[in-house]
């Protein structure tokens, strides 16, 4: 299989179009090998080599000076080699390889050796030099805790944080899946075998937290280190499930409780939860002449797990692997002496009515606009964000995306906005305290 | 008798595309890939660049024997096809010996054209389309005195300069047609080409031929049709390729110039397809099909008949050929893309800077761009060429693009494409 390689990465809705990215190249390699473009609607584009998978640079290179680094996927130029015929600028369709007017030569992007200068100066963090890359090629040497084929909604990214947390977390552990879509997709199996290499469970909605306390304190009287984790979702962790989690968290039991929020009891119909924000459309808060989505606000389930004074609390989202993966790592050292809990955010691609390939960029929006807010909490630090949400896009950047807020009406979007800003100053005032003992 | 799924005959830019091709969907289908050549593939297209030193024979190669190892495939030199069995899916090589294949490619390239002048037979002369032409063109032009080009076409222009540049050679081109670089420039640009050779102190024979060749001394003497006799104790005859494609007689596989193939590059022949400089395939201005002896052309349809041999469903058919090429002279970048004809109701742009060397010239039909040509005017060729071959609109704002293509080019990139 593959090497998955870093990369840089543009996000247009965020280039100001100020060109401190062209300038830093400049400096640093003598000439501008990324150019920032006027677009349409007063947006950016980008013209950077993109280190292709399958490089037409490469492909019309008639001296073979042109390769590409599998390892590290930069496409690497052989001045030595390179007999300045310009064919690869033909070859490329994305101005990616050009002639360089003072040496003459063709110059490319060689991502700087894994620190480009474009990224570290950009201002707006619209460039940024993407690292996941080494996760995944951690992650693939990981043994696979899940049987092939879950079945899931398509487009649903369930699958990958199941599969990717338990991969982390690893063989040595119990794992617990209460009523809802985790369970639903195969963790608990099909006829009459397990969907799992290790021991699941599947507790009442209720006693979640509460059997997995019992099972993690066996398992210490027998002296073997195991890693208890739960898989929830928000109804069975922030409604019905609530007493149980809360109970073990006060008394710190040392498990891993992983809530997956699709904001909503998506697995049984799509019914409101909790955690379903104001305004959406579920099948409890219809839309008609009466109804107009759910009129209550949710409930912060991460913030009250905070006041448990947990051993470690976080909030992540699969647009932010590597965040999430900083914190998948944390929460596992904390759940060996105490109660760790983690709270990912999961778009839901059937409830919440949105194209299939698109729930990574509905996440990102999420955290983009500040609907979501990601941080992390210890007893000691408090809490810190790991996303800064300074300069959110406006929420209907959000809103948008999805069918389930389409029938909004300005006053809801107001309310929604309303409610983002006084939840983001109120979780910003507790990182500046803090921020302040520290 | 041997036996392979996949077999490539050819070495050089559409056998490489395919063998990736074929090995990104099959990662183990049996491929055995053979070549006349005795070599590690390489590029036609750097052999000048092998006769100026440039580079060095040794250091030439496009792939070496790692490659063939990583993509499993037996890599066989010194293997040249003579003959075809498509019912039998047999290929015979010159030893005698048969390789038995489910599907073939064939991309056996081209080979230099051999004027019909009386008594050029007769006489000692360097084409360059191996590797050992160009050694052997490098070792002739250290001792040669007068030299003759025949053809001012990409090929003849590069070695001329080498010749000139290596100094001490007296270096004539004879070119029939009334400009050099035809195929790719028109009568102005080649204008500026053929002012940086004379200036360069080499001496331009446009409009005329050669009418007969015969032996003198260690070299040869040649006519004009002008009556002037041209000594030579090095010619180079260079007036173009043509697919040499003796091995497909017999084999019901439809040729014309070349082999012809559909936007898949297969043959009229069930499992034979063709690539690169022996394929006759679609042209994306005519529609007919003809012969596109380039290297980005042959990279393409070497990859799209590689995805059809492996039965890849991602296989987008073949958007037509466009002429294009770079061409560097004298330290002066020339750049062609596209289709150089003016059809009724084209407009024609063009910008010429005499003192600079600098012109520029583009043709736009049908609210698109129909090809772009240039002298030290610098914009990015793939993008123009996608540019035509996406027929985006470019009516609204024509005279900017003209004014600077580079930037206008990009822009039209990022809305489009990106």
């Amino acid at each position: 299989m593959g090497n998955a390689c870093n990369t840089i990465t543009f996000n247009a809705a965020q280039c100001d179009g100020c060109g401190l990215c062209m300038t830093a190249c400049a400096e640093t390699k003598g000439s501008a090998r990324i150019q920032v473009l006027p677009a349409e609607d007063k947006t950016y584009a980008l013209s950077l080599c993109r280190q292709c998978g399958d490089p037409h640079c490469v492909s019309t290179c008639p001296t073979g000076a042109l390769t590409k680094d599998v390892d590290t996927g930069v496409i690497a130029w052989n001045g030595d080699k390179c007999v300045d015929c310009l064919l690869c600028t033909v070859g490329c369709s994305y101005a990616g390889i050009s002639l360089d007017a003072q040496t003459r030569r063709v110059v490319k992007c060689d991502t700087c050796d894994g620190a480009p200068a474009c990224a570290a100066a950009c201002p707006t963090k619209a460039l940024r030099y993407v690292t996941t890359a080494r996760i995944y090629n951690e992650v693939r040497d990981w043994e696979d805790l899940f049987a092939p084929g879950l079945s899931g909604c398509q487009g649903c990214n369930t699958e990958l944080l199941m599969r990717h947390t338990m991969r982390r977390v690893g063989p040595d552990s119990v794992l617990a899946t209460p009523p809802g879509c985790v369970p639903g997709m195969g963790s608990v199996g099909f006829n009459g075998l397990a969907g799992t290499k290790v021991p699941v469970f599947h507790p009442l909605l209720t006693n979640t937290a509460a059997m997995l306390a019992g099972v993690k304190r066996q398992y210490n009287r027998l002296g073997r280190e195991v890693t208890a984790i739960a898989i929830a979702g928000d109804g069975g962790a922030a409604d019905v499930g609530f007493q149980s989690l809360s109970g073990a968290a006060e008394r710190g039991e040392q498990m891993l409780f992983m809530v997956i929020d699709n904001e909503g009891y998506m697995n049984t119909g799509m019914q409101r939860s909790g955690c379903t924000p104001f305004g959406a459309w579920t099948s409890t808060t219809p839309v008609g002449p009466e109804s107009r989505g759910k009129s209550q606000d949710a409930k912060n389930l991460p913030l009250i797990m905070m006041q448990h004074r947990c051993a470690y609390v976080a909030t992540a989202s699969t647009a932010y692997m590597e965040d999430f993966y900083d914190k998948l790592d944390r929460a596992i050292q904390a759940a060996k002496t105490g109660f760790a809990y983690l709270h990912v955010y999961s778009p839901c691609t059937t409830g919440w009515r949105f194209p299939a390939d698109q729930n990574m960029e509905v996440a990102r929006k999420a955290v983009e606009t500040n609907f979501v807010l990601l941080w992390e909490y210890t007893p000691g630090q408090g809490l810190r964000f790991t996303h800064a949400p300074d300069n959110p896009l406006p929420v209907t950047a959000y809103l948008k995306v999805m069918g389930r807020f389409r029938h909004l009406s300005p006053e809801q979007i107001s309310h929604i906005q309303n409610k983002i800003e006084e939840n983001s100053a109120f979780v910003t005032s507790l990182a500046q305290s803090a921020a302040a003992q520290a | 008798m041997d036996a392979t799924q996949y077999l490539i005959v050819g070495s050089s830019h559409a056998a490489i595309e395919a063998v990736n091709a074929i090995r990104l969907h099959d990662a183990e289908g049996s491929l055995t890939l053979a070549t006349k050549d005795s070599q590690l593939p390489y590029s036609p297209t750097v052999l000048p660049y092998v006769v100026s030193g440039r580079s060095s024979p040794d250091r030439a190669f496009l792939r070496d024997d790692n490659f063939f190892a990583r993509q499993k495939v037996d890599f066989r030199r010194g293997c040249a096809l003579s003959a075809l069995d498509p019912q039998r899916k047999l290929a015979r090589f010159a030893d005698g010996s048969e390789i038995a294949f489910d599907k073939i490619l064939l991309a056996t390239g081209a080979a230099p054209v051999r004027p019909p002048i009386p008594g050029l037979d007769t006489v000692p002369c360097h084409v360059l389309r191996t590797l050992d032409d160009a050694t052997g063109l490098r070792a002739a032009s250290g001792r040669a005195r007068r030299a003759v080009v025949l053809g001012g076409g990409l090929v003849g222009m590069h070695a001329a300069e080498n010749l000139v540049e290596a100094g001490q050679v007296e270096v004539t081109i004879v070119e029939m047609n009334s400009q050099v670089m035809g195929g790719y420039f028109d009568a102005t640009a080649a204008a500026l080409i053929e002012k940086a050779f004379a200036a360069h102190g080499a001496r331009l024979l446009t409009g005329h031929k050669v009418v007969a060749a015969a032996p003198a001394g260690q070299g040869a003497v040649l006519a004009l049709d002008n009556g002037e006799n041209l000594e030579a104790d090095l010619l180079l005859v260079a007036v173009g390729v043509q697919p040499d494609l003796g091995y497909l007689n017999g084999s019901g596989v439809a040729c014309q110039a070349g082999i012809l193939v559909d936007d898949t590059m297969q043959t009229s022949a069930a499992g034979v397809w063709a690539a690169g400089d022996c394929a006759q395939a679609r042209n994306f201005f005519t529609g007919t099909n003809t012969l596109n002896a380039i290297l980005p052309a042959a990279a393409e349809q070497g990859r799209i008949a590689g995805m059809a041999m492996a039965g890849d469903s991602d296989l987008k058919p073949y958007r037509g050929g466009v002429p294009l090429n770079t061409y560097r002279f004298f330290g002066h970048h020339a750049l062609s893309v596209g289709n150089g004809d003016a059809p009724p109701g084209a407009e024609v742009m063009t910008r010429l800077d005499e003192a600079q060397g600098r012109y520029l010239k583009a043709i736009f039909h049908e609210d698109c761009l129909r090809g772009i040509f240039a002298i030290d005017e610098f914009f990015d060729g793939g993008v123009m060429w996608e540019l035509i071959r996406r027929r985006i609109d470019l009516s609204a704002m024509r005279e900017r693009f003209f004014a600077d293509p580079l930037a206008a080019g990009r822009e039209l990139m990022s809305q489009h494409w990106r």
